[in-house]
């Protein structure tokens, strides 16, 4: 298991390698730079300022010295949030995004295996019926209609909860963010482990397990549920990267200063840095979480040997 | 069962289509969509583009504005705009009468005072008394209907919601043949030719995929600048990797079959057999694609115009009139209630058509 958990961290790194270059090039044939925005700075002064981002030199001399900074655990400054290090705005932006993600990721994994499971239990029924409508309606609507609606509803209405602002994580401000995340996950979710489960109560094991007499509880939550959990736990990884690497949309609209936020401002304001920063950490994520999720799959199921 | 004529594939996937109740409503439902966006903006009355200064974010509703509350104030908005003094107005047969006074003698002019407003047309002088400091005028109330309310410029919505309807399915749509094409044509060569050509061109699927998505999109609109058509491209040219996987497997597999060999046989070229023989025998997956890419299209669209990336005033699209609805939400709900309505449920009946296209057309999947 470790050779191979070290041997995919091996492969990771060419492929990481691949994402930096490609991100760093196409960003810089885009026509623009970070200091092209401000109207009207004399050109001795905009050759200065460039001088010193190194912005002067021919672009390959540029991803050199990106890539050499970087080796050594330098993002580089940002360019738009003048005397700030890429890494200092992150140590800011990521652990707000890594909260509510994590959040998100463990609401929707509970409330959607819940849910999953109670459906399959009263399989073509009222309850089930009921998941699976909300599981499609979960998974066709799009963030940024039920975002703005959840605002409304709770938000403007009902004064349940804060509309937008991160306030230091209060439980109010957090609310909206978080179940606006975690709506489309749980439907997935939800409907993974509703099949799973359906599948997992007609196999011969349960059969048996019912034959020998054992509590309903037991067959279900040991014995069903432990097979039902394979597709969640490839699911799982690949969207636990997608919801700690922050959302565009829900951090837009909800105002919260995540990674999500900076990567969108960095873009149209080309700050190549605080990109290609995002970039990599989006990027570093995926591949970790890929790598946890098929590690997982071995836990559950011992059958699966990673030689 | 004697005389049974033997139904052809795509007839027996009509026939199980058609058992598919969701997806038959959803159909209906999106044709109807299609056919009030393509020709509703002509019966509205309104352009999409005119601004009604007297009715800005006025409240859906079958009523004719103005409404009787309205038209006094209006009038005597415009009674002081013209200096003069107001003495009585009524309505009468459609038409609206109104007196004013003024300390010197009235020009007939003021009745343009009156065609200004929203609420008025057709002013004219209908009696003046002697020194002239006295006057009646008439103007016809123009009725207007805003069965959707107004936006914050005081555009119909109705009229506005249809156009912008207009332009998200068209971008579905064509993106989505834009994505399918580059898809069909990128994975049918991998896995046709196979081998060296097919390991690389896999791998440079593998990198694009391992981009992150969005950056990816937004770099390439910064790219094409906020140009309407060059979107489409843009948007189609990040959407075909899943298409050519699935092409690709498909064409592995297809290229194996005595058919293929067959035509291999016959001498036919192999331009030939991939486009006769091998793209036509995938179109049930490539028909269930496509169904299930335009609603993912319309979302990136509606993404890119939520963050301002997309569609430009005075073009509307749904996702733009989702994001100016939701910053006016406050005391107008209806700006953001009802563009939600007509994109949610567009995506609804293309998701259930999507499946239940995949149900007819691929019955060993069930």
């Amino acid at each position: 298991m470790l050779r191979y958990v070290l041997k995919r961290l091996l492969v990771a790194i060419p492929t990481l390698f691949v994402i930096i270059t490609i991100s760093f090039f196409l960003m810089h044939i885009a026509p623009g730079g970070p200091f092209n925005m401000e109207k009207g700075i004399p050109p001795e002064i905009k050759a200065n300022i460039e001088r010193v981002f190194h912005l002067d030199e021919p672009v390959l001399s540029q991803y050199l010295r990106y890539l050499n900074n970087l080796i050594h655990g330098d993002l580089g400054p940002s360019y738009v949030i003048l005397n700030f290090s890429v890494a200092e705005l992150f140590a800011k932006s990521l652990p707000v995004s890594l909260w509510i993600g994590s959040l998100a990721m463990l609401f929707s994994l509970v409330a959607g295996c819940a849910m999953g499971v109670v459906a399959a239990l009263r399989h073509n029924g009222l309850i089930d019926y009921i998941v699976v409508t909300l599981a499609t309606a979960g998974s066709t609507i799009p963030t940024f209609v039920t975002a703005p609606l959840i605002q409304l509803v709770f938000g403007l209405t009902f004064h349940w909860i804060w509309i937008g602002g991160w306030h230091e994580g209060a439980l109010a401000a957090l609310i909206g963010p978080v179940i606006t995340l975690a709506l489309p996950q749980l439907a997935t979710v939800a409907r993974l482990m509703r099949g799973a489960m359906i599948e997992a109560l007609h196999t011969n094991h349960i059969r048996t397990a019912k034959a020998m007499g054992l509590s309903d509880y037991s067959i279900v939550i040991r014995h069903a549920m432990r097979g039902a959990l394979l597709p969640i736990a490839s699911y799982a990884g690949p969207a636990a990267a997608g919801l700690l690497t922050g959302s565009i949309i829900v951090e837009s609209i909800f105002q919260i200063p995540g990674i999500g936020r900076s990567f969108i401002d960095g873009a149209l304001n080309r700050d190549y840095t605080m990109v290609m920063g995002t970039v990599i950490i989006i990027a570093v994520f995926t591949i970790v979480f890929n790598l946890v999720s098929d590690i997982l799959y071995a836990v559950i199921d011992p059958r699966v040997r990673y030689d | 069962m004697i005389e049974n004529a033997g139904r052809s594939l795509w007839l027996d996937a009509w026939i199980r289509l058609k058992a598919n109740r969701a997806a038959i409503v959803s159909a209906v439902w999106l044709a109807f969509i299609g056919l009030i966006c393509l020709i509703g903006p002509s019966f509205t009355n309104h352009e999409f583009t005119t601004q009604y200064s007297s009715y800005v974010r006025v409240p859906p509703s079958f009523d004719a504005y103005p409404k009787a509350d309205k038209l006094d104030q209006e009038i005597k908005e415009i009674v002081a705009r013209a200096h003069l003094t107001l003495k009585e107005w009524k309505e009468k047969d459609g038409r609206f009468f109104v007196t004013v006074t003024a300390p010197k003698p009235i020009d007939d002019r003021v009745t343009r005072y009156l065609d200004r407003s929203d609420s008025f047309k057709d002013g004219k002088v209908e009696t003046k008394s002697a020194d002239g400091m006295e006057m009646t005028m008439s103007a016809a109330v123009q009725k207007l209907y805003f069965y959707f309310g107004t936006d914050t410029s005081g555009r119909d919505l109705l009229t506005r919601t249809l156009m912008a309807g207009r332009v998200s399915l068209m971008v579905g749509l064509l993106a989505g043949f834009v994505a399918v094409f580059i898809g069909v044509i990128y994975g049918a060569t991998s896995g046709f030719i196979g081998g060296k050509t097919d390991e690389i061109m896999m791998r440079i699927v593998d990198i694009l995929y391992a981009l992150p998505f969005t950056f990816f999109v937004i770099m390439l609109v910064v790219f094409f600048g906020r140009n309407f058509m060059l979107m489409f491209i843009a948007i189609g040219a990040v959407l075909w990797l899943d298409m050519s996987r699935i092409v690709r497997g498909q064409t592995l597999s297809l290229k194996r079959q005595e058919f293929v060999q067959a035509a291999e046989a016959l001498g036919v070229s192999n331009m030939g057999i991939l486009f006769r023989h091998i793209i036509p025998n995938m179109l049930g997956p490539i028909i269930i694609y496509v169904t299930l890419l335009v609603p993912q299209v319309i979302i990136l669209e509606s993404f890119l115009s939520y963050l301002g990336l997309g569609v430009q005033e005075p073009s509307s699209s749904w996702g733009v009139q989702i994001s100016q609805g939701s910053r006016n939400m406050e005391g107008a709900a209806w700006l953001l209630i009802i563009p939600s309505f007509f994109l949610t449920s567009t995506l609804f009946a293309l998701n259930f058509i999507g499946d239940g296209l995949r149900d007819a057309l691929d019955p060993k999947d069930r």
